[in-house]
């Protein structure tokens, strides 16, 4: 066990290089000039030349990727383009509060989402396996800008109860992360739900019952625990998109997370910021992975890793 | 009375239907049966023919809806249709339990062998974790698997076909119930593992006291094991006989049909005769034939046996038959 953690965290190596290469091939194929835009309109082809000299884009590209690789394994990730600050500090600026956002909203989500399918499966067509569903869909569906503005109209504006956007408070956190969640439960109940309706129709789940179980030591000893690989699955996955920041959720709450930052390094084609915070979350979504694999071996006897 | 006279379980006018899309499928159609102490009964028919649903009947394990049972079953005198939930499950795994035909799904395959025997007992028998998993080694011992102590910490997946269903009957035994539905017990094993099993359960049904509803197709299982055994077809008891008299005289022609496709060794060479078939198929529960259920098969089909169906004729004590020509 401890060795395949090393390994695996061995592995991450060469994938963060492979993310660095793609990463930086991609970003000089997109349109646009980083030196203009920093410039701006109105800059003379001087003043353009000699940006693009001071942030070193003048040199060949190769020799650029060199640079820039030279200094990642020194954990240097450079200076942004845009604000002249350190790329590090401006991401571990941003880092704890997408952190916060996505553990409230993925905790959330488990808290909501699984019982919620629970009950869908145990009692299906039924009433409350409809109200379930319905919601789910809905909470699939639900464009996240338009479910966060219809929270900040009832939340905030109606009932005043809430800060519509901003940080500060955990009353900050409310709104943004339920919006966030909202999907999140939504994906999880449904995922729950034709797990577990699959796992009480096995035959073992026929056996537990035979043996006169309590119904409820059936579903949540013998079903629930077979149903949770695909569960925990899903919370892996989506507990590493969440901490790629939430972009659109982020910017209708006013929230300083690592989406807005990454879109707005985009539009100013801010190479060094872009790169920086890509591997960020790269390294964080590899490291969510990890754990969810570690985690099946938890839950799973058949699962080792020796 | 003796004590083996009396009956353990008295199923009366069993019907099990399932309500589905495509209209309602009687899989169960009007079945008696007499279980008594300290036998075991036969429950032969092929596969679809309503056995396995009649033992999940019994112990209400069928999901309703879809599926409705109407009927009697007494248990020692208890009417288990009529008890709720809660007394239903007492009875589950405690005086009546059940062991499944494929020991490779029947088993929960996260927990430990030794849990899932130990968990019903500290259910039923009000025993502690610790004594209730003395148990547990215990009866893995007495189902004869080695090294009980460390195979109970072990998971299903590390036993093989042949040890899981000794977990199984051992999981069965845990509560010594008075009565066990054994639903193709041996089915998905091999032939000499079978014989293992078969033994097993012989020998721990004689130490334990306990009555055996044996479900199988296989009559050399029936020849082995039953005393008495019950012929069903589509839904129906088509003959009921003690094993001696069915092998010797049956009197359905699907009995006979059952009997004549078993291979017997050198019979052909004696008898001149090739292995006989049934032919067709067990009919679907939706397309169930008028008149007798067994005609368009039967090679000794009449007139009357398609346009009406026959009773039950009653032939001695335990001796039956659904057929126009036993009338």
């Amino acid at each position: 066990m401890f060795q395949y953690v090393i390994k695996r965290l061995v592995f991450t190596i060469p994938v963060l290089i492979g993310i660095s290469l793609l990463l930086f091939f991609m970003l000089r194929m997109l349109p646009g000039d980083p030196a203009q835009v920093l410039a701006g309109q109105m800059a003379t082809p001087e003043e353009v030349e000699n940006i693009r000299r001071q942030l070193g884009l003048d040199r060949p590209i190769h020799v650029q990727y060199a640079v820039f690789f030279s200094r990642l394994v020194q954990f240097d990730l450079g200076r942004s383009a845009r604000t002249q600050n350190p790329v590090t500090r401006e991401i571990w600026a941003r880092l704890p509060n997408t952190v916060l956002l996505a553990v409230v909203a993925i905790t959330l989500a488990c808290l909501f989402g699984i019982p919620a399918g629970i009950v869908s499966a145990v009692r299906p067509y039924t009433w409350m396996d409809y109200l379930v569903t319905s919601a789910a869909l809905f909470g699939i569906s639900m464009p996240v800008f338009w479910l966060g503005l219809m929270l900040v109209v009832v939340f905030s504006i109606l009932l005043q109860w809430l800060p519509a956007g901003g940080t500060g408070s955990w009353k900050h956190v409310i709104l943004p992360s339920v919006t966030l969640a909202s999907f999140v439960i939504a994906f999880i109940a449904r995922m729950t739900r034709s797990t577990m309706m699959e796992v009480l129709s096995q035959d073992y789940t026929t056996t537990a019952r035979s043996k006169g179980l309590k119904e409820e030591v059936v579903i949540v000893k013998h079903a629930l625990k077979n149903a949770l690989i695909p569960i925990i699955t899903v919370v892996g996955l989506q507990f590493g998109l969440l901490l790629g920041g939430a972009v659109l959720t982020e910017t209708v709450f006013a929230w300083p997370g690592l989406g807005r930052l990454i879109v707005d390094s985009i539009l100013a084609r801010d190479y060094p910021m872009i790169q920086g915070a890509i591997l960020v979350f790269g390294l964080l979504y590899i490291f969510v992975n990890l754990v969810t694999d570690l985690l099946y071996a938890c839950v799973d006897p058949r699962i080792r890793y020796d | 009375m003796k004590e083996q006279d009396k009956p353990l379980l008295t199923i009366e006018g069993l019907h099990t239907c399932f309500h589905t899309l495509d209209g309602i499928v009687n899989a169960v159609d009007g079945v008696d049966m007499v279980v008594y102490r300290g036998e075991t009964l036969g429950l032969v028919g092929e596969s679809g023919c309503g056995k396995s649903v009649t033992a999940l009947s019994v112990l209400r394990l069928l999901a309703c809806p879809p599926a409705e049972i109407q009927g009697a079953i007494h248990f020692q005198g208890v009417d288990l249709l009529g008890l709720d939930r809660e007394g239903i499950r007492r009875i589950r795994g405690n005086a009546i339990s059940m062991i499944f035909q494929e020991p490779m799904t029947s088993l929960n395959p996260v927990l430990t062998i030794g849990e899932q025997i130990a968990e019903s007992v500290r259910l039923h028998q009000n025993l502690s974790g610790k004594e209730a998993w003395r148990w547990a080694e215990t009866m893995l011992e007495m189902v004869q698997i080695p090294g009980p102590k460390q195979r109970a910490k072990d998971y299903p997946h590390k036993l093989s076909g042949g040890m899981r269903q000794r977990a199984m009957i051992a999981m069965a035994l845990s509560c010594n119930p008075q009565l066990i539905f054994a639903d193709e017990p041996t089915t998905a094993l091999d032939v000499t593992i079978q014989a293992q099993i078969l033994n097993l359960m012989q020998d721990l049904k004689q130490e334990f006291h306990t009555s055996i509803v044996l479900i199988t197709h296989d009559l050399g299982v029936i020849a082995e094991m039953a005393s008495r055994v019950i012929v069903m077809y589509a839904g129906q008891v088509v003959e009921e006989a003690p094993v001696r008299e069915l092998f010797k005289n049956p009197r359905h022609p699907y009995t006979q049909g059952l009997l004549g496709s078993v291979p017997v060794i050198g019979k052909k060479a004696k008898m001149g005769r090739r292995l006989q078939e049934i032919p067709g198929v067990v009919p679907g529960p939706l397309e169930t034939p008028g008149g007798c259920r067994f005609h368009p098969r039967c090679p000794k089909v009449a007139d009357l046996c398609r346009r009406e169906a026959p009773l039950e004729t009653v032939l001695g004590e335990h001796r039956r038959v659904r057929c126009w020509l036993a009338a």
